[in-house]
């Protein structure tokens, strides 16, 4: 926790929760990746967005679960779904269909072009380290109206060039999307756990838009892989407020009650 | 028609050294004791095809009897990595992995495509992914009306498919609901099928939401109860969170994994006959 966080009385964590619920607040539907996607979308439905449909990649649609899932096919997911459809439907009919105004994704690294590697790190494609893999992501990446990543800010996260692309932000640059016949915009926002990067309109360039209250512009550009640029009028995020941070937090509290009931 | 049989004779006399076997089964009705059945008549050099490799996949690699792995995401949902598969393809132990891989979307395709006997999928997918570069079941296709380029992916056809359903009467078909993955896909594709249940019943009564099988697509049925377990059969059993948690302590290691797998798999006194 920073040293604002704690004065404050919220983690960094918390922050980028909260602000990740907030960027769901116009959404209609949101395909939704497990872990802080997840945690961020089921906010987003009890903040932000009460009707906000939530779409996971198991064929669950319209899913309302009390507690987070620990998986993307938890019983719970599909006991609160609208429908519950086989998975060729659910990437063929409503996510390549363009059926998904949000895609929300997790990475463990994210390019200065928004592009995402969840499969290896090494050298040559040799694996160094084994990552789990695609999973939806590539197909989300390209068909979601638009995509929303979150994930911890660190130099080993935010890296200059990846080497290897499991799915594609803006490829290397603008116009990449166009020239792939990528349908969606492409990732509007990243939200991190020290601010908001968005892509520069004419380069297609991850710039650093707005600081996490306590959150310099140096502390983000120093844990950025990269020389990040950033806008001329960086903003501060509003602080979560208390409503935000109760719902949140009696959320993780039921979430680990229920996982540890099942147990 | 579907015989019903027990699992052991079931993977016995339809699982061979060298067969592309895909037990599918996304988080929901994993065929877990079936996958442990094949470790225990210790086939070898199998081509294992599942889109989410978790657990049953992680100690099938761990024991050796895979040569090749095809799959879309390999990880120990909401907790962390699969040790094991790890350890495959990053030191080959037990024995090197060959990977397929895929996304989520072009799996469940290829499967499609199986399934409808055909020799490949379209779909929009894989735009500027590493992972075209690195499979040979992935292409691109010219649309013969539009002449726009999509991708192409290789039909997926096993040898086998094992999946855990739950309930059959006794003439071997089989009803199964909730969360239906890519199930009914790779048992159409498939040359022989297998299919263990949580119950053998007179009647199928409906079901919201359930798919039946009919029997002639099958090969094989056996009773199997609480067979997807640490996974779960919806109406019969919850999923058991607190041991993917615990798996990933006992995976970590090559020998606290061995010793695990020998007290709760290998141990004759724990055979599902």
């Amino acid at each position: 926790m920073t040293a604002a966080g704690q004065q404050l009385g919220w983690s960094p964590d918390e922050m980028m929760a909260v602000a990740s619920a907030r960027a769901l607040a116009d959404a209609t539907t949101c395909f939704v990746g497990i872990g802080l996607p997840s945690t961020a979308a089921n906010l987003a439905r009890r903040t932000t967005n009460p009707g906000l449909v939530l779409i996971y990649e198991s064929g669950t649609i319209g899913a309302k679960p009390q507690v987070l899932p620990l998986s993307i096919g938890d019983g719970e997911l599909a006991d609160t779904a609208d429908a519950v459809v086989p998975v060729p439907e659910i990437f063929n009919y409503w996510l390549q269909a363009g059926r998904c105004d949000v895609g929300f994704l997790g990475a463990a690294q994210v390019d200065r072009f928004g592009n995402i590697n969840t499969t290896l790190i090494g050298r040559d494609g040799q694996p160094d380290l084994r990552l789990p893999g695609a999973g939806g992501a590539p197909e989300i990446a390209a068909h979601a109206g638009k995509v929303l990543i979150t994930v911890r800010h660190s130099v080993r996260v935010f890296v200059e060039r990846l080497g290897f692309v499991t799915s594609v932000g803006f490829g290397r640059g603008d116009g990449d999307r166009e020239r792939l016949g990528m349908r969606g915009a492409g990732p509007t926002q990243v939200l991190t756990d020290l601010g908001v990067l968005e892509p520069d309109p004419a380069t297609s360039e991850l710039t650093l838009t707005a600081c996490h209250p306590g959150v310099t512009v140096e502390q983000v550009r120093e844990a950025t892989g990269w020389p990040l640029k950033f806008a001329d009028d960086v903003a501060t995020t509003p602080a979560p407020t208390a409503e935000e941070l109760a719902v949140l937090r009696e959320l993780q509290e039921r979430t680990r009650e229920a996982h540890r009931a099942g147990s | 028609m579907a015989v019903l049989t027990s699992l052991r004779e079931a993977v016995a006399e339809l699982v061979h050294d060298g067969d592309t076997v895909a037990l599918e089964g996304f988080t929901h009705l994993i065929p877990t004791l079936a996958g442990h059945e094949i470790i225990r008549q210790e086939r070898r050099d199998l081509t294992l095809v599942r889109m989410t490799p978790d657990l049953v996949y992680d100690q099938m690699i761990g024991m050796g009897v895979a040569r090749k792995l095809v799959f879309s995401w390999g990880g120990n949902p909401g907790v962390g990595s699969l040790h094991r598969f790890r350890d495959a393809v990053e030191n080959g132990w037990p024995v090197p992995l060959e990977v397929d891989e895929h996304s989520h979307a072009g799996m469940a395709n290829r499967y499609v495509a199986g399934a409808s006997h055909l020799p490949f999928a379209v779909l929009r997918g894989y735009q500027g992914s590493s992972l075209a570069d690195r499979s040979a079941t992935i292409s691109t296709v010219t649309c013969p009306f539009t002449g726009e380029r999509l991708a192409a992916v290789a039909a997926m056809n096993p040898d086998v498919t094992v999946i855990h359903a739950q309930r059959a009467d006794r003439s071997g078909n089989v009803q199964l609901w909730g969360i239906l993955g890519v199930q009914k896909e790779a048992v159409l594709a498939a040359k022989r099928v297998i299919v263990t249940v949580e119950e053998l019943v007179d009647e199928l009564d409906s079901r919201p939401g359930a798919i039946v099988l009919p029997s002639w697509v099958v090969t094989a049925v056996a009773q199997v109860p609480g067979g997807a377990h640490p996974s779960y059969a919806a109406g019969y059993s919850t999923r058991d969170n607190a041991f993917y948690s615990a798996w990933d302590p006992i995976s970590r290691d090559r020998d606290t994994f061995t010793a695990w797998m020998a007290e709760h798999v290998l141990d004759p006194a724990r055979v599902v006959s």
